[in-house]
């Protein structure tokens, strides 16, 4: 099962990043508590994914994608600046977020294939929870999109 | 009667089932006697929520008091402290605002109506050709008519096309709309005062209804001190007259930690489940997410629920005892809930408890999601706040196409990109620049929101042109750019609901002085200025009276929950009050809604999709309609989550805000009226017995409070407040009586400790969850100013602490009360069904 154990390492590493990125967000916009502390609540989900993996990852081995550059996804980096910054920044996360669901999705499917239930289980829950991740930030970006676009000075 | 002593007044207990007796309180100016009074106008008080019916005593050409009306079905003639004693004087106060103002460098001049409405429309239109209209945005109140906030909807949203719009509602009520929206697809409250004579448990989450509506607690003081009386169950961190009188009944006091509401009711829900509590066949009938409920909630075992909150796992028990075994249970929520960490969640599991026991509908089983403010509600149903029109959903293009029809406009001039923006978010966008116009009526956020500074820093911004319409030069007027002089309750005609959807129809008693205009008239004015047309050129908001706006309404409203279509001014005269909807099936109005168990839940009728309580995501429309939700209510549930900031090494107690029975917001009307402001005349602070004692304080000693936002210095009462937490009342600003307002914090203004963080969905500020330290300034000179008669009382056992002697607090003037024996009908009163 290499390539699964590929993938599973890619999900891990994908949710790292992801927790990561809205971690450098929320200390970015301590001046936007509801983006701050929802940021932080969101990383959350993400580092709690990555626990939940961990058993399986441990059965699989670290089987570390052998093309990481290829396969990997990079963070942010650093955050932005102003409402314009924001907005992007946010569609960073929202696309890392979307990087993490199909990982899940594909690993899902593998699971399946395997009859593996523990990570069967852990998939479709991580899963819904990025939904929910990407839900906000879809949400956020929404609001925040006119007036940045219009009138931030 | 000194209703200052004596809060609620004379009991009048009476048996479960039986009609509440009637009793008209009166209060007259200081020699003026009954005789004297020329004409008493109808009206109903605008100094809380609760909404009693009052006529207003007037001569010579000035209100010189009130009496409660007999008749109405929220107050059966009683009046609380406030009514009595705050609803006048302010009127003919010296410093009533009577010319509009200008700003002329560091000053405000006094000018003419066409100078400052001149300005007003000189900036809005330059703003306007600069960068269109999300330059602009509206700050207003909930404590304005029905006509004005649908007037200032109209010329928002249809004139000028701006979604920043919001009220002071946001700080009081918003979490209660948000709830209901939740759990039953739209704002509407279930429940009705008359539950009070059928329940036999009453359950008040975070809601000292004692203090905050006077009346309203009288009314259940008269059924737990009659026969056959329910027990109450009280969750509030405070020790409370509702505390009390819980611990009195044979009920409970849950005192959990400030931030713990979600664990506490989670747990609640989860004894409801785990004792077979749960009528399942109502629950599949008329509800979604049982199963997805338990799921969340099935870990929250009173043990474990102890030790995050901090109570007792028995208590914890007999209060889902209470609540499980109970035929009929009224549930009320306020502040202690809507102004903390997880609150829209912690209030949909309230819901969530009524919906699992089928108690919602019918007698007794009330749910009642309470407001801070007199007109919130209307607020709410206009659309002056984050809501739309007649309850209508922003993401739903049908409701939008409505509104389009009725406004005549394109449905793209109408903002619906996203929920109208939240208060809190104006002024982010204020401090950020892209807002550079803002209209702040009938309130002041330099005092009442949340890291006050920060507010007052932004209403001074070079960059942002501030217009404020007051009866007075708050706080905020002064950092005004134009200042409008507005005329108030009683000098101008126009409806408003309360808590319960009792409709009032308020009376002009006399003139406005000076120059003084009506807001309506004020917004209208603006209007006409800019010259907002609809799509055939007409003029938009072209309205001259009160009762042309509500006609307008009332067809707003046509088909909606919120169904005013069958009301008229003239089925509101005379009478009591009438509680909507009130339409063809209801022509008399409605007492309860939801006695056939239908939901405003279908997705081409529910005020939103819903949303993720936790995150504050929405749903989209097509996971809604794929739930086929069809008229059933949602069981929503959240996981607890920690609050924002707890205590640390650096700021080790619990920083919490609240009110005083004898003042309101930021004492504007009641802080000139001699009685209540004699009775709490200056600010305070309530620490525990433990923490006064570990810090060296005694009662009345000077200590300051700081938060890593600022600091207040104001004496201290040991009371009865939780250790751990320190309580402050956040009624005082800069104002003093005979000095006026300054532009600066008051000594005591609490607001300026508080935390500009908001609950996800409802986006209600979080007052009440901050960490602070305390430390001692020097002794005090006597007893802190803090009343003795409510939740600020001293503590029994102060010991040492407590060791000055507290004079108990009375001294109201002179008022009436009057027991009526042969009491008029009561339409609607399920008590009276018999002879209905």
């Amino acid at each position: 099962m290499p390539r699964l154990a590929t993938y599973v390492g890619l999900v891990d590493h994908a949710e790292q990043v992801l927790a990561e990125s809205l971690r450098t967000v929320a200390e970015a916009q301590a001046k936007h508590p509801d983006i701050h502390f929802m940021c932080e609540t969101l990383a959350k989900m993400s580092d709690a994914h990555r626990e939940e993996l961990a058993p399986v990852v441990e059965r699989y081995g670290e089987d570390d994608a052998s093309e990481p550059e290829r396969l990997h996804a990079a963070g942010l980096g650093e955050a932005r600046t102003g409402p314009l910054g924001l907005l992007r920044d946010l569609q960073d996360l929202h696309v890392l977020a979307h990087l993490v669901l199909s990982s899940w999705t594909v690993i899902r499917q593998g699971a399946q294939g395997l009859r593996d239930r523990e990570l069967l289980e852990v998939a479709e829950a991580s899963a819904a929870e990025t939904r929910r991740q990407i839900a906000w930030l879809q949400t956020r970006m929404k609001v925040a999109a006119p007036q940045a676009l219009i009138v931030s000075p | 009667m000194d209703r200052i002593a004596d809060i609620w007044g004379a009991p009048t207990p009476h048996a479960r089932g039986t009609v509440w007796p009637v009793r008209v309180d009166q209060h007259l100016h200081e020699g003026v006697a009954e005789a004297d009074v020329e004409q008493w106008v109808q009206s109903a008080c605008l100094l809380c929520s609760n909404g009693c019916g009052v006529d207003i005593a007037v001569k010579d050409g000035r209100m010189v008091g009130v009496r409660g009306r007999a008749g109405d079905v929220v107050n059966h003639g009683r009046l609380g402290p406030k009514g009595l004693y705050g609803s006048t004087p302010w009127a003919s106060a010296p410093d009533r605002l009577t010319r509009p103002l200008v700003r002329d460098g560091d000053r405000l001049v006094e000018t003419d109506w066409e100078t400052a409405m001149g300005r007003v429309v000189q900036e809005s239109k330059r703003l306007l050709d600069k960068a269109g209209p999300l330059t602009h945005a509206f700050y207003t109140s909930g404590q304005l008519f029905l006509e004005e906030y649908f007037a200032l909807a109209t010329i928002g949203k249809a004139g000028l096309g701006t979604p920043h719009m919001d009220g002071n509602t946001r700080l009081c009520t918003a979490t209660a709309a948000a709830a209901m929206k939740e759990s039953f697809g739209a704002d509407g409250q279930p429940g009705s005062y008359t539950d009070i004579e059928h329940c036999d448990a009453i359950f008040l989450y975070g809601h000292n209804m004692a203090e905050t509506q006077t009346v309203l607690w009288s009314r259940v003081l008269d059924r737990t001190r009659g026969d056959d009386p329910p027990r109450v169950v009280c969750v509030d961190p405070r020790r409370t007259p509702v505390a009390r009188e819980a611990e009195r009944t044979g009920g409970v006091h849950l005192a959990p930690k400030v931030g713990t509401n979600l664990a506490l009711v989670n747990c609640l829900a989860r004894e409801v489940f785990a004792n077979g509590w749960v009528d399942e066949e109502w629950v599949a009938a008329h509800t979604l997410g049982r199963e997805e409920l338990w799921e969340t909630v099935s870990s929250y075992d009173p043990e474990r629920v102890a030790g995050i909150c901090g109570v007792d796992a028995d208590d914890l028990r007999r209060a889902a005892r209470i609540f499980g075994e109970s035929g009929a249970v009224l549930s009320t929520v306020l502040q202690g809930f809507y102004q903390s960490h997880q609150a829209t969640a912690s209030s949909v599991a309230v819901n969530n408890l009524h919906l699992l026991r089928g108690m919602i509908g019918r007698p007794g089983c009330g749910i009642l999601q309470m407001n801070g403010q007199p007109t919130a509600q209307n607020n709410r149903e206009c659309g002056a706040d984050g809501d739309l029109p007649g309850f209508r959903n922003w993401d739903n293009p049908k409701h939008i196409d409505e509104l389009a029809r009725l406004w005549n406009v394109d449905p793209l001039t109408i903002p619906h990109w996203a929920p109208p923006t939240h208060a809190m978010e104006i002024f982010d966008h204020a401090e950020a620049g892209s807002i550079e116009w803002l209209w702040v009526s009938a309130t002041n956020p330099a005092v009442s929101m949340p890291e006050s500074g920060r507010i007052r820093r932004i209403l001074a911004q070079e960059s942002l042109f501030v217009v404020v319409q007051d009866l007075f030069l708050t706080e905020t007027a002064q950092l005004a750019d134009v200042v409008l002089p507005a005329a108030g309750w009683g000098e101008k005609t126009g409806t408003f609901t309360n808590v319960n959807r009792t409709v009032h129809l308020s009376e002009d008693a006399v003139r406005p002085p000076g120059e003084a205009r009506s807001d309506l008239e004020i917004f209208l004015m603006y209007a006409r200025a800019m010259g907002f047309t609809d799509k055939d050129g007409a003029p938009l908001a072209a309205w001259e009276t009160p009762e042309e706006v509500f006609d307008a309404w009332r067809e707003a409203s046509r088909g909606r929950p919120v169904d005013y279509s069958g009301l008229t001014y003239a089925m509101l005269r005379g009478g009591s009050g009438i509680p909507w909807p009130v339409n063809e099936s209801a022509p008399h109005g409605t007492d309860r809604l939801y006695a056939d168990a239908q939901f405003p839940s279908d997705t081409e009728v529910c005020e939103t999709y819903g949303h993720d309580l936790l995150t504050g995501a929405e749903v989209t429309e097509e996971e809604h309609r794929a739930m086929a939700p069809g008229g059933r209510a949602f069981l929503k549930g959240a996981e607890y989550s920690a609050p924002h900031e707890e205590p640390s090494d650096e700021y080790p107690l619990l920083y919490t805000t609240g009110r005083t029975a004898y003042q309101f917001h930021t004492r504007t009307k009641t802080g000139r009226a001699r009685s209540l402001q004699k009775a709490a005349p200056a600010a305070w602070v309530e620490l525990s017995v433990d923490d006064a004692r570990q810090l060296g304080v005694a009662e009345g000693d000077v200590v300051r409070v700081e938060s890593p936002r600022g600091s207040i210095e104001v004496p201290a009462r040991v009371g009865e407040v939780m250790p751990g937490a320190v309580f402050a009342p956040f009624h005082y600003g800069s104002w003093e009586p005979e000095q006026g307002a300054t532009a600066g914090a008051g000594p005591g203004q609490a607001n300026e400790l508080t935390m500009a963080v908001w609950d996800p969905v409802s986006k209600q500020p979080y007052f009440k969850t901050a960490a602070c330290r305390v430390t001692k300034v020097r002794d005090g000179a006597g007893p802190s100013p803090a009343p003795t008669t409510t939740a600020s009382r001293p503590a029994a056992d102060a010991g040492t602490a407590g060791r000055r002697s507290v004079p108990q607090t009375a001294g109201g003037d002179a008022t009436s009360s009057t027991l009526v024996d042969d009491p008029p009908r009561f339409p609607l009163d399920p008590a009276q069904d018999g002879d209905h």
